[in-house]
């Protein structure tokens, strides 16, 4: 976990660079993340900050579309568990196909229930967006509850096979490991968009969506492509899920704790920047990992809620918004 | 000579009420058009069924030959048509330089032919500001800003599109003797630089000043439009504004 809160420093100091290099230190930063974790000997280690590193990259695609755009997306688990489902149905179908492979049908999956949502629901503003989003996960949960394939109500089993590939040692290994390279991508896609064009763009509707079309934004679009690109990264934030718990049902898949998390964490570490959703990330998820292990499993929820409040009132632009005196 | 902007036959209903009625207006390029009428008379109302923010139930706009109906908003300011908000609009979480960098990367960008990056759009950005005076402010967010920094931050957001057509809705409302001088010099220079100029105002001494023509709305019809000094004698014009 420290070498998490590391790697953001190190990012930090990173600021300026191009989207190649910036790439490489996360890769860097990766690896050595990776070699760090190995150094403790134990599976615990991987299965701890695998979780870590899946609340980055759920918070970072909340971020594209919250933070970035300014649409609160209540429906998390929606994305993310139709992310999981297609693994489950992925691994019935074809069980030899490499787990990447599933992680981008997961991803595709998701952007396209992203893009259809985003259709119908972005005429609505404000709180109205997040009452259907929210809608749409309670859709997607009733469908999957009752279809027999993947388990319906009963779940699914899915077994992780004993040796990793590639890296030979256990699958949590792996699966820790491409977790990570999701995360690489995420980040690098997050910052990317908050340079470009695009970046401008989706301030803009944040700000006045009226004023931005007037100033040539073409919204709808710029909307469409946020949610797609939300909706994807949760998507396959939750397509290795299956194989991490080994057995997937509605109530583990849709739990809240997703859904508060990749809200809380953005919120708690700031959503103006990439680097936000990291530190929420890393805090939260590292202090709910902590007393997961020294008090109970079910404090998790309380104290997201409990940050978030204390963030909202206190530090309403998050951590990096306190260090950011902008201008 | 064919007109730049073309109004024809254009009504706007909201539920029961007619808030826009059969209006007819054509804009030449490079004129100075004064558009004025007691509130509540459709005028913000007619820059929104212009830019495409509202749809008009009937009729059509036409700009530089083309037809506008059924084209959004951002379409319509990539085309060339600008507008200021009657209430400044700025985005407020960008800085004034970053304000500016949005009509540009997306109207300016889109048109072929053009295509501004890296510096040249920084360098762009501050020549803008610095028509306004507002250069020396270009890294401060929109909130550091008074009045009527706040209207030239919205003018020069407008001219950032690089329009044809710069629609300024009310950009002088509460603001000073001198202020308003400093607003008009602004929009007759950028007259004179070739962009047709429609100004809405209540500010009888400004719309005086500026227009070469003088359109007048009330409760959503078009009562008069001709030369300023006649319009305002009209005996129709006066009871409108006066009374019986």
């Amino acid at each position: 976990m420290a070498s998490l809160a590391a790697k953001g420093a190190e990012a930090e100091a990173a600021r300026g660079l191009g989207n190649v290099a910036f790439v490489g230190v996360l890769v860097v930063a990766a690896v050595a993340i990776f070699g760090v974790t190995r150094l403790f000997g134990n599976d615990y280690a991987f299965f701890a900050a695998y979780v870590v590193v899946q609340y980055i990259v759920l918070g970072t695609a909340w971020n594209i579309l919250g933070g970035y755009t300014g649409y609160v997306n209540f429906g998390i688990t929606a994305f993310f568990a139709i992310g999981a489902y297609s693994s489950v149905v992925l691994y019935k179908l074809t069980p030899w196909l490499p787990l990447p492979v599933m992680i981008v049908v997961g991803g595709v999956m998701a952007a396209l229930v992203g893009l259809g949502t985003g259709y119908l629901t972005l005429r609505l503003r404000g709180v109205f967006f997040s009452i259907a989003t929210l809608a749409l996960a309670v859709v997607v949960q009733t469908l999957i509850t009752n279809w027999d394939f993947v388990g319906g109500a009963r779940g699914a089993y899915v077994l992780r096979p004993k040796l990793a590939p590639l890296i030979g040692g256990a699958y949590i290994e792996y699966l820790f490991l491409v977790m990570l390279g999701l995360c690489v991508v995420a980040l690098a896609t997050a910052r990317a968009i908050e340079r470009s064009a695009l970046g401008y763009g989706f301030a803009a509707i944040r700000d006045d969506e009226a004023a931005a079309e007037a100033s040539g934004v073409p919204t709808l679009k710029l909307k469409l492509i946020a949610t797609a690109l939300s909706g994807g990264f949760m998507g396959m934030a939750g397509a290795p899920l299956p194989y991490y718990v080994t057995y997937l049902d509605p109530s583990s898949g849709f739990s809240l704790n997703y859904a508060v998390n990749a809200i809380a964490m953005p919120l708690i570490g700031g959503t103006s920047s990439w680097l936000g959703p990291v530190i929420g990330a890393v805090l939260v998820g590292g202090v709910q990992e902590y007393i997961r292990v020294t008090i109970s499993s079910a404090v998790n929820v309380l104290v997201a809620g409990v940050l978030m409040v204390a963030f909202v009132i206190l530090a309403p632009q998050g951590i990096v918004g306190l260090f950011q005196r902008k201008r | 000579m064919s007109a730049l902007l073309h109004v024809s036959g254009l009504s706007k209903r909201f539920g029961g009420f007619t808030a826009l009625q059969d209006i007819e207006l054509e804009v030449q390029p490079g004129e100075r058009l004064g558009l004025i009428g007691p509130n509540g008379s459709g005028k913000s109302t007619l820059v929104n069924c212009i830019c495409g923010t509202l749809h008009n139930e009937t009729g059509s706009v036409r700009f530089a030959g083309e037809g506008l109906d059924g084209l959004t908003a951002h379409a319509r300011t990539r085309r060339g048509l600008a507008r200021s908000f009657q209430l400044p609009r700025p985005f407020a979480s960008l800085t004034l330089a970053e304000n500016l960098r949005i009509p540009i990367l997306y109207a300016v960008n889109a048109r072929s032919g053009h295509h501004l990056t890296g510096k040249a759009i920084e360098e762009r950005c501050g020549e803008l500001l610095g028509h306004v005076g507002l250069a020396d402010k270009a890294q401060r967010l929109p909130r550091d800003l008074t009045q009527i920094e706040m209207r030239k931050l919205e003018l020069a957001r407008a001219m950032a599109a690089e329009p044809r057509l710069l629609i300024a809705d009310e950009s002088m409302a509460g603001l000073s003797h001198g202020e308003v001088d400093e607003i008009l010099a602004l929009l007759i220079r950028l007259n004179g630089e070739g962009v047709t100029v429609i100004m809405i105002e209540h500010i009888m001494r400004a719309v005086m000043a500026f227009s070469q023509r003088l359109a007048v709305l009330v409760a959503g019809r078009k009562i008069a439009d001709g030369d300023p000094k006649d319009v305002v004698r009209d005996p129709e014009v006066v009871r409108a504004y006066l009374g019986e």
